[in-house]
């Protein structure tokens, strides 16, 4: 039960972290790699800020400061590296991506130091429901991330730009005879999953308390599978597919003979789902025309 | 990129450019064994040479998959992996065998080569259900489940890596001839009627499929092809450096197989040999250079190469300067300096007839005189295919 309760906030965090994959890729068409190390500068921000001492507003700070600066860093990588890009081809995009991943790696590595800073427990504590025994930051993990996903729903069904992209992310070129201003909404999308990976950082914090310059990228690669398995480009499938891949990370390490292979067992779900629905859980289904 | 298509193939004959690669690494390969001979080349530079050596094979064998098939590979290195590891334990087995360790490494290129093959099958099957970016996170996902697997298999050497023996500095020579064998294949295929087929899938899969092409068996082809040589490439890597690590294949270094590839061009073998080395090279002088903390400024001076390399070649804006600054414009004026090329004469004699003069004085007579057909003398006779 405590193993379940532990998947769903694991896959929350993923979650989090697809939606920002699946979004950016619903909208602008591309893979980007960069995402992860995103996480790790929100990690980092808030590592930063820690440092000059430890309190429950310093904290509150920090929270804020991680998802301001990681959503300047998405708009201006945005901005710099994908922006230019613009009509080329996927792979060329894919590759600055990359090379966008690398620089963020070696700059935080430059100034930080590879080795890994522990940090303090951001939210100690727990509660037992039975013999169930529940963390605070697991029930924040839940409660935010359930808040976050029903909020980011709404806005997508509700509002004039959430309609916007939604548009973009159907046809570019239409939503701009429509008057839309494409390349903001593209912009606003970089913003809101930067917004959600340091958000996604805080909480791996509270899971993992250490920081060092590959942290984002296993997650990174993690939520990347979570958002193909749900269907790359579609925000209810993004959670779904975070949230049971979660739940099955954490079975499958509490299980003795199957811990070790554990990433494999990940990665062997996700070929069989694809082999089964070649578009993932929730994904459309694309004609081809000739 | 589109040079490689149907009718630059169809063409039969001597073509420099299939040449010109095999010239280049039996020229360095030559140039290199001669240093060798003479002790002038260093141990670190030895080295260095296996490296670009099993990069090459790596980068022109990914270039099979990505550049000609046109389907993106993230696992590559996954491949390497079941080579390296696969391969050299077989070599290991043979010892008491076979004395020779150059006669085992052959052999174990072989099987190490067909064992990647074999998963590269394997790998192949749900490419042809899935398209784009779907099938490239299933390679990425093979690649994490082939290193997951192998850090944990009891008689790998778990997580402590694989102890090997090394082969020492002469290993370029046969990483070299390697990378001639891997040319000599994937050049050979490509050029054949297969590597058509594969290039009219990566143009159109419905009209490939349409003229007949056996889409299943040629992806398939492709992908194991393209394992095989990953795999030989990991053997090669078994011989260099001891122990073989499972976290040497990872995620990141399929990528930069895929960047020595882009970079160098998609679909050209030249650019991927050039590239390969480029990028071993740099890869090289930064690390000799840059050690400790400093070895962060060593990826990110990469990845500024990569960004900045990226967006000047393929961003729309930048076209006009990429047409005044370009590196085939460069090549094509140094060309024209050397090579005097003499204005086309025709031969066609069809297009001469329309250059006589009195052409419309005769299509007068031919058209109006319906009678007197025979009377349309003094001219010469109208080749066929005219009109």
């Amino acid at each position: 039960m405590s193993t379940i309760i532990d998947g769903l906030s694991l896959g929350s965090i993923y979650a989090l972290i697809a939606l920002g994959y699946t979004m950016v890729y619903g909208i602008a068409k591309m893979l980007n790699f960069a995402h992860g190390d995103i996480i790790m500068v929100g990690a980092y921000t808030i590592f930063s800020t820690l440092m000059v001492g430890d309190s429950v507003p310093l904290k509150i700070i920090a929270i804020l400061l991680s998802v301001l600066v990681c959503t300047v860093l998405g708009v201006s990588v945005e901005r710099i590296a994908y922006r230019p890009l613009r009509g080329a081809s996927p792979l060329a995009v894919l590759i600055t991506a990359i090379g966008v991943s690398y620089f963020l790696q070696s700059l935080a590595q430059l100034i930080f130091g590879a080795k890994s800073h522990t940090i303090e427990t951001l939210i100690p504590g727990a509660f037992h429901i039975g013999s169930v025994r529940i963390t605070y930051a697991t029930l924040l993990t839940l409660l935010v991330g359930a808040a976050v996903m029903a909020g980011l729903t709404i806005f997508i069904a509700k509002t004039k730009t959430g309609r916007a992209m939604v548009a973009v992310s159907e046809d570019r070129g239409a939503a701009e005879l429509m008057g839309i201003h494409v390349n903001g909404i593209i912009a606003l999308t970089f913003a809101i999953g930067s917004a959600l990976a340091a958000l996604a950082g805080f909480f791996y914090l509270m899971q993992i308390p250490a920081t060092n310059p590959t942290l984002g990228s296993m997650p990174g690669i993690k939520a990347f599978t979570a958002a193909v398995i749900g269907g790359i480009g579609s925000i209810p499938g993004a959670m779904i597919g975070g949230i049971l891949l979660g739940v099955i990370e954490k079975l499958c390490l509490s299980i003795t003979p199957l811990s070790p292979y554990t990433t494999a067992i990940e990665f062997s779900l996700l070929i069989l789902i694809l082999l089964v629905k070649p578009t993932g859980l929730l994904g459309r289904k694309r004609r081809e025309k000739v | 990129m589109k040079k490689n298509g149907y009718f630059a193939a169809v063409k039969k004959g001597f073509k420099p450019k299939y040449y010109f690669n095999y010239a280049l690494v039996s020229f360095a390969l030559i140039l290199f064994i001669a240093l060798e001979m003479s002790g002038i080349l260093k141990r670190s530079y030895a080295n260095l040479l296996t490296q670009i050596g099993f990069s090459i094979i790596l980068a022109v064998s990914l270039n099979l998959v990505v550049g000609f098939l046109g389907e993106l590979s993230l696992g590559h290195a996954g491949f390497m992996c079941i080579g390296a590891y696969i391969g050299t334990w077989f070599s290991q087995l043979l010892a008491p065998v076979i004395a020779s360790f150059a006669i085992r490494l052959i052999l174990a290129m072989l099987v190490g080569g067909i064992c990647a093959a074999l998963f590269g099958i394997l790998v192949g099957i749900p490419a042809l259900r899935l398209k784009g970016d779907y099938l490239a996170i299933v390679t990425l996902a093979f690649g994490e489940i082939v290193r997951n697997i192998f850090k944990n298999l009891p008689w790998f050497g778990k997580s402590y890596g694989m102890p090997t023996e090394t082969y020492g500095t002469k290993l370029f020579i046969i990483a070299l001839l390697a990378v001639l064998f891997t040319l000599f294949v994937i050049q050979n295929l490509m050029r054949s009627k297969h590597g058509r087929a594969i290039t009219a899938i990566r143009d159109s899969e419905i009209a490939a499929k349409s003229m007949g092409v056996n889409v299943t068996f040629y992806k398939i082809l492709a992908f194991s092809v393209a394992a095989f040589f990953a795999g030989i490439a990991g053997v090669i890597y078994g011989a260099y450096t001891t122990p073989i690590l499972y976290s040497f294949f990872s995620f990141n270094y399929s990528i930069e197989i895929l960047v020595m590839v882009v970079l160098g061009g998609m679909g050209s073998i030249t650019g991927s040999i050039v590239s390969a080395t480029l990028l071993t090279l740099i890869n090289f002088l930064l690390t000799a250079n840059l050690s400790g903390d400093m070895a962060a400024l060593k990826y990110m001076i990469y990845a500024l190469i990569l960004i900045g390399m990226v967006i000047y070649n393929n961003a729309p804006a930048l076209k006009k300067y990429r047409d005044r600054f370009s590196l085939s414009i460069l090549f094509s004026r140094i060309r024209e300096r050397f090579v005097r090329t003499t204005p086309a004469t025709v031969k066609d004699d069809a297009a001469a007839w329309d250059r006589v003069p009195t052409k419309i004085l005769s299509d007068e007579i031919l058209s109006t005189d319906l009678q007197l057909t025979t009377s349309a003398p003094d001219k010469p006779d109208k080749p066929k295919g005219d009109k």
